[in-house]
């Protein structure tokens, strides 16, 4: 186990150089520049700034350069919002979508699940319908309308939570409902077309005929076999809503890091590019490993193949 | 299970030989196959049909078609609107005689401009799902099959692919190229295809130490057999999931797109993007939300509903059951 | 099987259901809008006075609640561009003069002023018991340090904005980096109550430039004490009527009553909230929730859609303010087919800027058919527009324009004209504006056109590097004068991207720049300038003259806005509620 970490550990090490490589030198092939505005900057001034933030060097000097500070630990300053430091922003902003991120991941699993298995469960049954109803509805109603409706309806017309903000429980309220929705609806199909398969394959009858008990059989054997694929699912999912929302946090006016990282783009601010990326590109791979260590330990049949053949 | 073993306890009727006849056997006839041979898609064809939810779903997409294709031209025959010519005397009008979808901002048919957002959503979801499709079956497949470096490698290649900043990747793509649909849909399956490799790979790595894997391998099987015979189709459930989810994920990532201004250019509109401009005052003037909005949801549902039975009809675990 | 066949039904319904939820509620609204359409609001000229309110009717908690549509960049006087900053700003800092109720500068930090017979000598008497959130004194010095930072070549970032200076003499040439010592600058405080302020030209609005942002002072121990000052609150010491207590990055800000500033007793506010939401719809949530009490511009947005509604369904908190902002389609003068001004005219004149408002930016603004907007002002407490009406430029006319574009296209020698690609950046009140437009065009000249958007920077470096045909564009005032929009086409100008090139539109520029005490002659000078730029050369097609769309709660009063938008909550004061 120990050297199968360590080889995942260089392997993610190398892929975030590479990473960053790309990133970089993709960021400076697009047109534009973080000082560009609607009235020009005179050339004086502006050739100050560029050197002042060393963008008058050669890309590739500028590209060394950006490596050495980030293995110093160094991220850089915003080149919009001036003076801050891109890890203080990352941090302040990333802190807000982390929450509700992980709010939803958690709501949306143990709903999900639940409604999958119980859909399994009684497979062409009533609850197996209304569940699969609400499955499709999760998903056929895109998240921007949904959040949009939710929010004229309960926060505007009801007055029953924020219309803004997180500044309270009730404040998360919606803005969960709303991120939650299709990753519920996904998971519970997820959920019943594999336990469908497992609750179908030999050894389950098998089990029964060795006169197992049914909650024994279900959790030793149908939900540890049948939770696979929501592994596969919940673990990047995880990494894409706790990076959040760019829609979620607009339309509830949440101060996340999903918008800082859309704004850095178009804003062109080099080094807030940069330290998302690198941010986004750890959480993400973090996240692929956990899966994989998960995986190891809900199905024993996979065997940790680079600890034996790497 | 429990019936069967009661069952078998009752007590044997007493039988005597005169109960018992010789039967003629005709030994040609036995040979004979009396169900028809079916070949595997036709098999699943049969069992797709008997679905009728199934079957329902892709009626309604059937139909959803042929409006994308004759909406416009049927709205265009009768009051002679086009998507994209301006009516500034008639702007936010509701549905009526005239306009059965009511009009958008600048006074343009939201029936014309409707149907043919489902065109330009339809190519769009089509196109970039089945290229996902494609793309991620076989890199999926590779990552799953071979497993160890192999595995790695091309799991980190996808990991970075997936982390560099995809609107980056966008904005380049538009400059470089013409902004078209083209460019739209290569610009969604850049990472789209991802999400779909790493669930085959998932599905592949559960699947190659079953145990008919290793029969059909032990019996000389090579890897292409393994993968297209064994292993696909059986982990054909959740592909076929992911798959119908894909369209409806391109779709939504196309709107994104418009939000941002890198999606289809303007005069013309996918659902998403129709949708999208509409949010802001849909509760002054919900008829622009409503009909591409209840479009959008109806091609998913029906997707699903179709997605579902496909699963049910290709997985051969549930054959006869 | 039959179960299955209503589970079909029942998802069906649910999705209508759902989709329909939005529908109850809007009808009403609705039928209000089919049939007539009535004048939105009532314009406002952009200055409010309303008596003051006595204690007895002041609400208990005066915290004002606010949204920002982004959040400010920066806080440092120095450093800032944008509007956003300048809201913010306006609570924290005090320039030399502030801009009254009637939009005239009046003493700020500065109790009064002398200004020399030529107009080129300012001189500033402090403010007896100005003092900085600390307790310091507000000095000479402080204004001489805060001009120096921002001009100088030193400072980091380069300050952008410093050309704003560049009316003091020297200043120019200290910040380009051609003189290296600051003496030389028309900057000096004679004592810590007296500055003195060289101009190389007269310049008649100067005093109220000392109210811009950019003029600030700052407060040299704590600048000089952190790079990171202007970032962090508890570093901030500033000389306005509100310090700032706290900063949420891309969440919230918060001001608190400064007790140290000199006109503390005038001040009813207590706290000032910002939020960060940009999105219009959410803000307009926000308002009618209850959650904020002033939404629209210039802090936050009205969307286009819903200022239409919104302005019958709340009359009496809506309010459209003309700004000092002129929106126009830009010509790139050396491109085909638009390198020959007939066909330029035809362009301009065959469109309906009065249908375009009225039906599709719905904002009340004024066609434009000038460049330089109604607000900004003339001589004589006239507006510039007043005295040089913009009526005698061109006209709209469809046949007209057909005949001068024919012309053109002979002169031109086309037979067909080449593809045209209209350019606008993202943005969907800019889309609908082309598209509208492109379809006028289409309609009346016969000519197709391409729309065309492409992202914020895209555009800039499209616009800046002469890549396209036509492309939106807008301009806001710096300051008050008809200069700030009619030097923008000087013959290789920074922001000349229609590039357009007139020596004798150059020379009326020149003799303007210089002609500050001949005021009469000088508007002559500019007005004779803008005749060529659009009534001969029709370099830039003006669309409409901007106005702001905002909502204020009945209980708010005291805001007032300057005449290029900007807002101003100094002196607000909510009422019982």
């Amino acid at each position: 186990m120990a050297r199968y970490i360590t080889t995942k550990f260089l392997y993610t090490l190398l892929s975030l150089f590479i990473l960053i490589t790309a990133t970089f030198f993709l960021m400076k092939a697009i047109p534009g520049d973080p000082f560009m505005s609607e009235k020009e900057v005179p050339a004086p001034i502006r050739a100050r700034l560029e050197a002042q933030y060393g963008l008058d060097k050669p890309e590739i000097v500028q590209y060394v350069n950006y490596l050495g500070n980030i293995l110093q630990g160094d991220l850089g300053i915003s080149m919009k919002k001036l003076n801050q430091e891109v890890s203080h922003i990352i941090g302040q902003t990333f802190g807000v979508s982390l929450r509700l991120g992980l709010i939803a991941v958690v709501v949306s699993t143990i709903i999900g699940v639940a409604l999958g298995l119980l859909a399994a469960l009684y497979h062409r049954k009533m609850i197996d319908s209304v569940v699969m109803v609400l499955a499709v509805l999760g998903i056929a109603v895109p998240s921007f309308v949904l959040a949009s409706l939710i929010q004229y309806l309960f926060g505007l017309k009801l007055h029953w939570f924020p219309i803004t903000g997180l500044k309270d429980v009730l404040g998360y309220v919606l803005p969960v409902a709303a991120l939650s929705a299709q990753p519920i609806a996904f998971i519970a199909r997820l959920t019943r077309s594999s336990m469908l398969e497992v609750l179908h394959a030999d050894y389950i009858k098998t089990a029964k005929a060795k006169g197992l008990k049914w909650p024994a059989i279900l959790w030793k054997h149908v939900i540890r076999n049948g939770i696979l694929p929501v592994v596969t699912y919940v673990g990047p999912m995880t990494a894409n809503v706790i990076t959040g929302s760019v829609v979620i946090e607009r339309i509830f006016g949440i101060g996340g890091i999903g918008k800082v990282y859309v704004d850095s783009i178009t804003n062109r601010d080099y080094t807030m590019i940069m330290g998302i990326t690198l941010f986004y590109g750890i959480i993400l791979m973090f996240a692929r490993f956990v899966t994989d260590i998960v995986y190891v330990l809900v199905d024993p049949r996979i065997k940790l193949t680079s600890s034996k053949e790497g | 299970m429990a019936n069967e073993n009661k069952a078998n306890k009752q007590p044997l009727p007493t039988l005597s030989a005169a109960d018992f006849a010789p039967v003629d056997i005709n030994q040609h006839e036995s040979e004979v196959i009396k169900r028809e041979s079916l070949t595997a898609w036709r098999d699943t064809w049969e069992r797709l049909r008997s679905n009728k939810i199934a079957m329902g779903g892709l009626v309604v997409l059937v139909l959803i078609v042929i409006g994308a294709i004759i909406g416009p031209l049927i709205a265009q025959w009768v009051h002679g609107y086009n998507y994209k010519s301006n009516d500034l005397s008639a702007t936010n009008q509701p549905p009526s005689s005239l306009h059965w979808f009511g009009t958008d901002d600048l006074g343009r048919d939201m029936f014309v401009r409707t149907w043919m957002g489902a065109r330009i959503s339809l190519i769009i979801g089509l196109a970039a799902a089945l290229i996902d499709l494609l793309i991620g079956v076989i890199y999926g497949g590779i990552m799953g099959y071979f497993g160890g470096r192999v595995d790695t490698i091309m799991n980190k290649f996808s990991e970075i692919l997936y982390a560099i900043p995809y609107l980056l990747v966008t904005i380049l793509l538009l400059v470089v190229l013409k902004p078209s649909l083209g460019t739209i849909i290569l610009a969604l399956t850049i990472t789209g295809w991802i999400n779909m490799s790493w669930i085959v790979r998932g599905e592949i790595m559960k699947l190659k130490n079953r145990e008919y894997v290793l029969a059909s391998r032990s019996m000389g099987a090579g890897t292409g057999r393994l993968l297209f015979r064994h292993l696909l189709p059986n982990a054909s459930g959740p592909i076929i999931v992911t798959l119908t989810l894909s369209v409806p994920n391109a779709i939504f990532a196309e709107s994104f797109l418009s939000f941002l201004g890198l999606g289809v250019q303007a005069p013309i509109s996918s659902l998403g993007s129709m949708v999208e401009n509409a949010l802001t005052g849909w509760m002054f003037f919900p008829w622009r939300m409503l009909f591409p909005a209840l479009l959008i949801s109806i091609i998913m549902l029906a997707f699903n509903l179709l997605g579902d039975g496909l699963r049910d009809a290709l997985d051969p675990s549930l054959k006869n059951k | 099987m039959k179960k299955k066949s209503w589970m079909m039904l029942l998802t069906l319904i649910l999705v209508i259901g759902t989709v329909l939820a939005g529908c109850g509620s809007a009808k009403e609204t609705a039928t209000t809008d089919s049939g007539t359409k009535t004048e939105e609001g009532t314009k406002d000229t952009g200055t409010a006075t309303e008596p003051a309110a006595t204690d007895a009717d002041l609400a208990a908690d005066q915290t004002l609640h606010l949204n920002l549509s982004a959040e400010p960049p920066t806080l440092d006087p120095a450093q800032a561009q944008d509007s956003q900053s300048n809201t913010a700003l306006r609570f924290m800092y005090e320039g030399l003069a502030t801009i009254n109720a009637e939009g005239q500068p009046a003493p700020g930090a500065a109790e009064k002023w002398d200004i020399s017979e030529d107009g080129l000598k300012y001189t500033f008497h402090m403010r007896e018991g100005a003092t900085w959130s600390n307790g310091d004194p507000v000095t000479a010095n402080d204004f001489v340090y805060a001009w120096q930072r921002v001009l100088s070549p030193e400072t980091t970032p380069a300050p952008v904005y410093a050309y704003q200076l560049y009316y003091i003499k020297g200043a120019e040439d200290f910040n380009t980096g051609k003189t290296k010592d600051f003496a030389s600058v028309g900057i000096k405080a004679v004592d810590e109550k007296t500055l003195e302020v060289e101009l190389t030209n007269p310049t008649p609005y100067f005093l109220g430039l000392t109210s811009f942002y950019t003029y600030y002072p700052v407060h040299k121990a704590s600048v000089e004490a952190d790079q990171a000052w202007a970032a962090d609150p508890a570093k901030m010491v500033t000389n306005g009527p509100f310090t700032l207590s706290s900063w949420t990055a891309g969440s919230e800000l918060q001001w608190t009553k400064n007790d140290k500033y000199w006109d503390a007793a005038n001040i009813k506010l207590t706290n000032v909230t910002a939020s960060v939401v940009n999105s219009g719809a959410t803000e307009t949530a926000s308002y009618q929730g209850g959650e904020i009490d002033y939404a629209g511009a210039p802090t936050g947005e009205i969307p286009t859609d819903q200022i239409q509604p919104l302005s019958q369904q709340l009359p009496d908190e809506f309010k459209l303010t003309d700004i000092a902002s002129t929106y126009y389609y830009e010509f790139n003068t050396k491109a085909e087919p638009f390198n020959n001004a007939k066909i330029r005219k035809a362009f301009a004149m065959s469109i309906d800027r009065k249908s375009l408002i009225e039906n599709v930016t719905k904002a009340g603004q004024t066609p434009a058919f000038g460049f330089v907007p109604t607000s900004i002002a003339g001589l004589n407490g006239e507006k510039f527009r007043q005295t040089y009406p913009d009526s005698g430029y061109f006209k709209e006319d469809a046949a007209e324009a057909k005949k001068l574009l024919e012309e053109g296209m002979k002169e031109a020698g086309y037979t067909t004209l080449p593809p045209i690609t209209l350019l606008y950046n993202t943005s969907e009140n800019h889309q609908k504006l082309a598209l509208a437009v492109a379809d006028m065009w289409e309609k009346n000249l016969g000519v197709t056109i391409q729309t065309k958007n492409e992202e914020w920077s895209v555009f800039l470096e499209s616009r800046k590097t002469g890549n396209y045909q036509i492309a939106r564009a807008g301009w806001t005032a710096d300051y008050d004068d008809p200069m700030t929009f009619i030097d923008m086409f000087k013959t290789g100008g920074g922001n000349n991207t229609a590039f357009f090139s007139n020596a004798e539109y150059d020379k009326l520029i020149d003799a303007a720049y210089k002609g500050g005490n001949d005021p009469e002659k000088r508007m002559q000078d500019l007005a004779a300038a803008e005749k060529i730029l659009i009534q001969d050369e029709m370099a830039i097609m003006p669309v409409y003259y901007y106005t702001q769309a905002s909502l204020t709660k009945p209980y708010l009063k005291g805001v007032t806005t300057d005449f290029s938008g900007a807002i101003n909550f100094n002196h607000a004061y909510l009422e019982n509620h």
